[in-house]
C-alpha cells in the first residue's frame, strides 16, 4: 500500500511523472548551413563524446529561430543522439538559452557588485521606464527585452548593458533613454562595443 | 627595482592580437620551440621551480597540479583552460584573450607538452563572444604558421587548440563543473576525489588551469624559473594581474609584482589612482567577490596570495572591489547574495536553499523590515552553508554575510532600529527592481 494518500501503489500510477517535456512549438530542422556548423563543431570532441557539442548546437538553434521551442530541442537531440530530455535538462539550466520568444534586442543589465556601485540599478530602471516593461518582458513591438544578468566581466566599464552579442560599456543612467532611441534608429551601430576591441581599429 | 609588465606590455598596441606582432616583438613561439627540446617532465620541474600559483582563485601550485596527471594511462590526456571569468569584479582573462590571444595558445601548447596531452579546450564563457572571435582567428593563425597541429616543428608532437564556448553559468568557473559542462551536461561539481587530474573530462586524465595561468608558463620556459621567482616576495612569484573596479578614478586591470601593496594599487599613479570624486575609502573586496573584506587598516599589505591570506582575506581571483563611504554593507551584502542565490547549481542543499534564505532575510533587514532575532540567523544560516558543500560555492556564498556582520554588525542593527536604510546612495533605486 501507497503512504501517499494521493498516489496508488500500482504500477500505472506509480512512476508516471506528470512531467511533460517542452511544447513542440514550430516544427524545426537546422538549414543547410546551421548543419554544416554542426557537423564540423561535433567533429572536435571525440566520436563517442558528441554530446560535448550540445551547447554549440542549442546556440544555433537560438540563432535560426531566436529562441529554442521543445521541437528544437527534439531536433538537436536527434542531431546529438541523446533524449530530447537530456536536451531540456541543459537547456533549463543555462540563463543564455531562451525557451520564450524575446525581443531583437535583448537588453541583459548586469547588477552585479561593480555595476552596482556605479548605478546599475538605476540602469534597469530607467529603461524598463523608458520602454514602459517590467524586468523581463518583452515590449509590444517586439524589439527590446529587459532582463537582468549577473556580473559580465567588464567591470572597469561599469556599468555595462550585453545586448544580444554585443556590449555597450558605461551606461549611465541619464543615457538609457537616449540610448534606446539609438538603437531604434541606428541598430548595432549604437553600442559602444568592447572598449579593447575598439581601440585596435 | 621597477616593475616591467610581460604579460600585458603589449596591449595597448593596435596589432598586439595579430600572430606577426607576436613573433615580431613578444618572441613569439620562442617559448614552444624551447620547449619542445626540453623533456616533458624537465618542464614540468620548471614550472614548480618557479613555484607559478594558479591565477583562477584558488592559488595552487600548476607544477604539482601538472604532476599529479596520471602518466602510465592508455586513455588521452586533456588541458582544459578555464576561460568561464565570472567571479564579481574579475576581468583579468578577457584582456589577455582579446589582446595577447597567442600567449594563451603558447601556453596551451607547452601544457599539453608536458603534461603529454594532444587537446587543449578553452572553456570561454557565453557571454564573451567578441573575445571568442578573436581567439578563434588568433588559433586559426597559428594552425596555418604550423604552431599547431600535427608534428609541430617537426618534433613529432601533435596539438590542437579548440574553444568551446558556455551559455551562462558562474558555476562553470570550477574545475569539475566546467569537466561536466565540456561533456555538454549541466554545470555542477563534482565529487572529489578523484580529482580531474586521475579523471577528468571524459573520465581522462585532465589538467584544469586558468587563462592567466597558462599565460605564464611560455615567460617561464624562455626566461627560467629563477627570473619568475625573482619577480615577486617568497612563494609569490611572477607578474601578477590586478583588476581594479568600483569606486576608484581609473578602473582597470594592470600589472604588477605581488610586492605592490593594496594602497598602492588603489591610490598608485600608474594604478587606480585614487578614490573617486574624492570620497572617503570605506572596504576593500581584495580577491572577487567571494573573499572577506578588507578595512583601512589593512591596505598596506602586499597584494600577494600569502600576504592577503594572513591579513584575514584571500587574493583569489585578485578583482579588487573598492568600496566608497557611501557604501550601505547590508546593500552589499544583499547585492552578492542575489548574485549567489541565482548562481548557484542546485546539486546541494545547504547552498541551494541557503542563498535564497540569506537573500531574503538581507532583503528584509535592508528594507528596514527585519528583527534583531534576523543577526542570529543569518549567522546561523551562513555558517550551515560553509564547509558542508560539494564545491567552495557554498562558502563563497556565505562569505559575504560573514564578513559583513563581523565587521559592520552597526550597520545591521542600524537598519533594524531606524527601521530602514541609513546610506540611501544615489547611485541607488529609487524604487528597486526586485527579484519576486
Amino acid at each position: 500500500m501507497s503512504f501517499h494518500p494521493k498516489m496508488d501503489y500500482a504500477p500505472a500510477q506509480f512512476h508516471r511523472s506528470e512531467r511533460k517535456l517542452a511544447p513542440p512549438g514550430e516544427p524545426f530542422v537546422y538549414t543547410a548551413e546551421n548543419k554544416a556548423k554542426f557537423d564540423a563543431n561535433v567533429a572536435r570532441y571525440p566520436p563517442d563524446q558528441r554530446k560535448s557539442a550540445i551547447l554549440y548546437a542549442l546556440y544555433l538553434v537560438q540563432q535560426q529561430q531566436g529562441y529554442i521551442t521543445g521541437a528544437g530541442m527534439r531536433h538537436v537531440a536527434e542531431q546529438i543522439g541523446c533524449t530530447a530530455a537530456e536536451v531540456e535538462d541543459v537547456v533549463s539550466y543555462y540563463t543564455m538559452f531562451y525557451t520564450r520568444p524575446v525581443g531583437k534586442y535583448v537588453l541583459n543589465v548586469c547588477r552585479t557588485l561593480s555595476c552596482a556601485l556605479l548605478g546599475a540599478e538605476r540602469v534597469t530602471e530607467e529603461l524598463c521606464g523608458k520602454l514602459g516593461v517590467h524586468l523581463g518582458e518583452t515590449t509590444g513591438d517586439g524589439m527590446f527585452t529587459v532582463i537582468e544578468v549577473e556580473c559580465l566581466g567588464a567591470c572597469d566599464r561599469a556599468p555595462v548593458v550585453m545586448v544580444n552579442d554585443d556590449w555597450h560599456e558605461r551606461l549611465a543612467p541619464e543615457q538609457c533613454g537616449k540610448f534606446v532611441d539609438e538603437i531604434r534608429t541606428r541598430g548595432r551601430a549604437a553600442f559602444s562595443g568592447c572598449h579593447l576591441h575598439v581601440e585596435k581599429k | 627595482m621597477a616593475f616591467e609588465p610581460v604579460l600585458t606590455n603589449h596591449v595597448r598596441e593596435p596589432e598586439s592580437y595579430t600572430l606577426d606582432f607576436y613573433v615580431k616583438h613578444a618572441r613569439g613561439y620562442d617559448g614552444l620551440r624551447k620547449a619542445l627540446t626540453l623533456k616533458p617532465n624537465d618542464i614540468i620541474e620548471q614550472v614548480k621551480a618557479s613555484g607559478l600559483r594558479g591565477r583562477g582563485g584558488a592559488g595552487f601550485p600548476t607544477g604539482l597540479k601538472w604532476q599529479f596527471v596520471l602518466k602510465d594511462t592508455p586513455k588521452p590526456k586533456y588541458i582544459a583552460c578555464n576561460a568561464d571569468e565570472s567571479e564579481p569584479g574579475t576581468f583579468k582573462d578577457h584582456v589577455l584573450m582579446e589582446r595577447n590571444p597567442h600567449l594563451l595558445i603558447e601556453g596551451c601548447a607547452i601544457g599539453c607538452y608536458a603534461i603529454g596531452a594532444k587537446v587543449t579546450y578553452i572553456y570561454i564563457r557565453g557571454e564573451f563572444y567578441h573575445v571568442q572571435e578573436i581567439l578563434e582567428r588568433a588559433i586559426d593563425e597559428a594552425y596555418r604558421a604550423g604552431h599547431l597541429g600535427k608534428n609541430i616543428y617537426g618534433s613529432g608532437f601533435d596539438c590542437d587548440v579548440y574553444v568551446h564556448r558556455g551559455a551562462g553559468a558562474y558555476e562553470a568557473g570550477e574545475e569539475t563543473a566546467l569537466i561536466e559542462s565540456l561533456e555538454g551536461k549541466r554545470a555542477q561539481p563534482r565529487i572529489k576525489p578523484p580529482f580531474p587530474a586521475v579523471a577528468g573530462l571524459y573520465n581522462c586524465p585532465t589538467a584544469v588551469n586558468n587563462v592567466e595561468t597558462l599565460c605564464n608558463v611560455p615567460l617561464i620556459v624562455l626566461n627560467g624559473p629563477e627570473w619568475f621567482v625573482g619577480l615577486g616576495p617568497e612563494k609569490n612569484g611572477g607578474p601578477k594581474l590586478y583588476c581594479l573596479s568600483g569606486h576608484v578614478k581609473r578602473p582597470g586591470v594592470y600589472e604588477a609584482s605581488m610586492h605592490t601593496t593594496l594602497r598602492e594599487l588603489i591610490y598608485g599613479d600608474q594604478y587606480a589612482q585614487g578614490m573617486l570624486d574624492g570620497r572617503k575609502f570605506k572596504a576593500i573586496i581584495p580577491g572577487g567577490s567571494s573573499v572577506p573584506i578588507l578595512l583601512d587598516q589593512h591596505l598596506d599589505t602586499p597584494a600577494s596570495f600569502d600576504h592577503i591570506q594572513k591579513a584575514g582575506s584571500l587574493l583569489g581571483s585578485a578583482g579588487l572591489i573598492v568600496m566608497d563611504d557611501s557604501v550601505c554593507m547590508v546593500w552589499l551584502a544583499m547585492n552578492l547574495l542575489h548574485f549567489y542565490r541565482h548562481e548557484s547549481c542546485g546539486k546541494c542543499t545547504p547552498c541551494r536553499e541557503g542563498g535564497d534564505w540569506l537573500y531574503k532575510l538581507l532583503k528584509r533587514v535592508e528594507a528596514g523590515e527585519g528583527q534583531m532575532k534576523d543577526i542570529d540567523l543569518l549567522y546561523g544560516v551562513a555558517n550551515n552553508i560553509v564547509g558542508k558543500t560539494l564545491c567552495a560555492f557554498g562558502d563563497a556564498a556565505a562569505t559575504p554575510v560573514l564578513t559583513t556582520l563581523n565587521l559592520f554588525r552597526n550597520e545591521f542593527e542600524a537598519h533594524i532600529r531606524e527601521g530602514r536604510c541609513t546610506l540611501p546612495s544615489p547611485w541607488r533605486a529609487q524604487h528597486p527592481v526586485m527579484a519576486h
